[in-house]
């Protein structure tokens, strides 16, 4: 059988760089889950976790900074059979692509996006990201950043988002339960992972994100939007685990698309000649 | 009424009105006064009743208020061209007055309401209607513009039962049909009784080879063209004169099985796009030039990706929001030259209707087999206008996908010697993996940094250019073979270049439909002239800024318009007359 495992001979990823991890994981889980290599697409945009598909035997569409979602909802919608995964980073989804990951979660494409949060820009070399800490300094802020951080977790269950998790990637265990269930889930699922930056956030360590974070208890069910979003709104110390999951209809099954999306589009028929011609002919 | 007409017409020695060959109504009005459905409800019934009919809609952009109007000619041969003479003018607002001031003249007959303040007009024919009296006398709500039609109607001498059954068919609705045909009622009385009162006779006849024929404006055309094509999923988001077609292809997405996606914004349209035809689908984006604007990255990624793809792009007047329901043809740089890098793309620009059928349908077949963005340039008057045609020939057409069913090893990419055109696979059809890079890549479609595949991925992407050129649109030429005086257009100009060069001798006319790559005709006619003209609605004269690129040329002439407005025959005649010598 295929996997999709693939000889790398040079990892553009700086050595103990978070990414390496999440590779790991998502290998485990794509083996785990038995999906078939050929009916998986990988999206992404740009950026160092941008170039995950790069590293793995896949079929995948790398596409511009930011616009990973919008490539990935319209792959889903022309053919639904296949199985849709963004990865991508905190730069990519939330800032450059933030007006497609709001609306994204309105549309409730069945795809599951991957975000791979270090909290700052590594590739264009260390300036702030949506989600860099307010007082962190950086080249291009050397006064700190100054703003309030983006909380994906808060504005999607905000948005009624479908499945929103939070993982971090050295808890490989933990982490690959977060996102086979993402996977698994009907409707986007948004999963946070967060990874540090050995390079260029010399604040969100390996240690601080151990020392900062902890896992939702057993006890909680994520089906409580309320509830949910008052977890995700908690800052001194960041919750782990799966925040909130709906069942709302996925784009491609809605009124107008259900009838559409049976078929794959590229199965279907493309002689339209007659029906071209019963409306021409109501012109006459 | 009558009699106090007739003394005036012994007093004055009024002239009779006579139309035989065609006839300009113009429908005036604030938004909101019903002046497009007016529109479309007539010129509907005179092609049923087979009738050489036009019409064309200006408005402005706004939803309640302002002033639009249309222009409705009905002539004795197929008329597809815009004139600024009116002949009748319905005003059914007062500020339809200062809004036509510079189309009416000394011979426009006015009909209007009683109330409005009509004794600046310097006309020789003001009818005067009690629109409110008319609706209170049958009880209903007020429908100027559908009493308007009733008048005209009469005027052109139709037998008011025919017309009756007609819109009897129309409304399905027993009170709305009631009160339109009421409306239409009266509206005929009073038609008839001031053809008669100021001796009107309008002398047109149905033109019995109006019944083959379809009545058709650009954005439907365009529109059937891309379904026709086999599109299958299109995402937009909202802009006149583009949104149209995404409309269209909306209303209809049951019939033929379209994805029809609103998008957040531009960008995200461009990107679904490309997401879809990389899964399988035949997808297209409309938008106008301030939209596409946005997707000029995306135009970039299409060009590196080598995806098909085809946007519609409606110009409309700019920079920025310009006039957002004005018309000009000012987009072509923006398309030829968008988006980062080298790469081939094509552009189209449908003339007559039946190309705006064909090229909507060859575009996708262009796009799929050249792996290459395809734009179709159209404009707000294009769009807005609506004429008689021949009928659309589908039978001309297959559809054909290009993708191929992979197998192991696949690559996306392959550069062969026989041509550099790669095999385009989809994913899950066939055992192989299909990656696509908007970063530079190896014939897997993965990414790399070194300067020879770089070389050998720019020289291969490049080279799609001759294959594109062995399959060129040609342009259409009009006119004496013997000519001195070459007149070069393109677009919606189409109809009123060809009209107005019969006035002149040793003048033709070259139609360039496919502005990139230019087809070698274009060249060669241009050799055979004497001194160029160029029409285009734009201030810098874009074609002839391309052509003179690949030609060595001179336009001595430029006629250009950039006011927002089509040219009309009249004003195009006069500028030509101008430089003809």
């Amino acid at each position: 059988m295929t996997t999709f495992d693939k000889d790398n001979k040079d990892i553009a990823w700086c050595q103990g760089c978070g990414d390496f991890l999440i590779l790991n994981i998502l290998k485990d889980v794509f083996k785990e889950l038995s999906l078939p290599v050929e009916n998986t697409v990988l999206v992404s945009g740009i950026g160092q976790a941008a170039k995950t598909p790069q590293y793995l035997n896949c079929n995948f569409f790398n596409g511009l900074h930011g616009r990973a979602v919008p490539v990935a909802t319209a792959i889903k919608l022309a053919n639904k059979e296949l199985n849709v995964i963004i990865t991508s980073g905190d730069g990519d989804i939330y800032g450059e692509g933030g007006n497609h990951f709001i609306h994204a979660i309105r549309k409730n494409p069945d795809i599951t996006i991957l975000v791979f949060n270090n909290m700052i820009y590594g590739l264009t070399k260390g300036q702030a990201s949506p989600t860099t800490e307010s007082d962190y300094q950086t080249k291009t802020q050397p006064k700190g950043i100054g703003v309030e951080p983006f909380n994906p977790i808060a504005v999607s269950i905000a948005l009624n988002a479908s499945f929103v998790a939070r993982a971090f990637c050295q808890q490989a265990n933990e982490s690959k339960e977060i996102i086979k269930q993402a996977i698994l889930h009907k409707g986007i699922s948004i999963v946070d992972i967060f990874q540090p930056c050995v390079t260029f956030n010399k604040l969100n360590t390996y240690k601080w994100f151990k020392e900062n974070t902890y896992y939702l208890e057993d006890s909680y069910i994520p089906n409580n939007r309320t509830l949910a979003f008052t977890r995700a709104l908690e800052t001194e110390k960041l919750p782990l685990g799966i925040f909130y999951k709906n069942s709302r209809t996925v784009l491609e099954e809605t009124d107008a698309n259900s009838s559409k999306t049976i078929i794959p589009l590229y199965k279907q028929d493309l002689d339209r000649k007659q029906k071209v011609e019963e409306v021409v002919q109501t012109y006459l | 009424m009558s009699l106090i007409n007739m003394f005036v017409k012994y007093i004055l020695g009024v002239i009779e009105m006579l139309f035989n060959s065609s006839v300009n109504f113009v429908l005036a009005g604030e938004a909101g006064q019903g002046i497009d459905t007016a529109t479309e409800l007539l010129t509907r019934m005179l092609k049923h009743f087979s009738y050489n009919a036009f019409a064309s809609l200006e408005y402005m952009s706004r939803i309640r208020g302002g002033c639009n109007s249309s222009l409705i000619r009905v002539s004795d041969a197929p008329k597809s061209f815009f004139e600024e003479r009116i002949d009748f003018l319905f005003a059914l607002d007062e500020k339809a007055f200062e809004h036509l001031k510079d189309r009416i003249t000394k011979n426009t007959v006015i009909v209007t309401d009683v109330n409005f303040n009509i004794t600046g007009l310097d006309c020789d024919t003001k009818i005067v209607l009690n629109f409110k009296e008319l609706a209170q006398t049958l009880n209903t709500i007020r429908l100027d513009s559908i009493v308007s039609l009733g008048f005209i109607f009469a005027l052109l001498g139709l037998d008011i039962e025919r017309v009756k059954e007609y819109f009897g068919k129309k409304f399905s609705d027993e009170n709305i049909r009631d009160k339109n045909i009421a409306s239409i009622e009266s509206g005929y009385v009073e038609g008839v009784n001031a053809g008669s009162n100021y001796d009107i006779k309008v002398n047109l006849r149905p033109d019995f080879l109006v019944k083959n024929k379809i009545l058709i404006n650009g954005n439907d055309a365009v529109s059937l063209g891309c379904i026709s094509g086999g599109c299958n999923f299109i995402a937009s988001y909202p802009m006149t004169p583009g949104t149209g077609l995404y409309t269209y292809l909306s209303q209809r997405s049951d019939t033929f099985n379209i994805i029809t996606e609103q998008s957040e914004d531009e960008i995200a349209a461009v990107n679904m796009v490309l997401g879809a035809w990389y899964a399988g689908a035949r997808a297209m984006i409309t938008t106008a030039g301030g939209g596409f604007s946005l997707m000029g990255e995306g135009v970039s990624l299409c060009g590196m990706i080598e995806s098909p793809m085809v946007f519609h792009v409606a110009q409309r007047p700019a920079p920025a929001t310009g006039l957002p329901t004005r018309t000009e043809q000012a987009d072509l740089d923006l398309v030829l030259y968008s988006g980062a890098g080298e790469f081939p793309r094509i552009i189209l620009a449908p003339a007559r209707l039946k190309d705006a059928f064909e090229f909507g349908h060859k575009a996708f077949d262009m796009a799929d087999k050249f792996q290459v963005p395809v734009f179709i340039l159209t404009d707000q008057y294009f769009l807005d206008t609506a004429s008689i045609s021949n009928i659309f020939k589908i039978n001309e057409f297959d559809n054909k996908n290009y993708f191929i069913e992979s197998e192991e090893n696949y690559k996306r990419y392959f550069v062969s010697k026989k041509s550099s055109i790669s095999q385009r696979a989809i994913p899950s059809y066939g055992s192989g993996l299909v990656c696509v890079d908007s970063d530079e890549h190896d014939e897997y479609g993965r990414i790399i940094e070194d300067a020879s595949t770089r070389k050998l991925m720019v020289d291969k992407r490049l080279s799609k250019l001759d294959e594109i050129k062995k399959e060129l649109i040609a342009p259409e030429f009009i006119g004496s073979k013997e000519y001195k005086y070459l007149v070069i257009g393109w677009g919606s100009n189409f109809y009123m270049i060809k009209e107005a060069i019969k006035d002149f001798n040793e003048v033709a006319f070259l139609c360039v439909k496919q502005l990139y790559p230019l087809h070698p005709d274009v060249k060669s006619l241009i050799k055979d002239a004497d001194e160029l003209i160029i029409v285009e609605n734009n201030a810098t004269a874009q074609l002839a800024k391309l052509i003179k690129a690949s030609v060595n040329c001179e336009f001595k002439h430029e006629i250009l318009k950039y006011d927002g407005r089509p040219f009309s025959l009249e004003e195009l005649k006069t500028r030509l007359k101008e430089v003809i010598k």
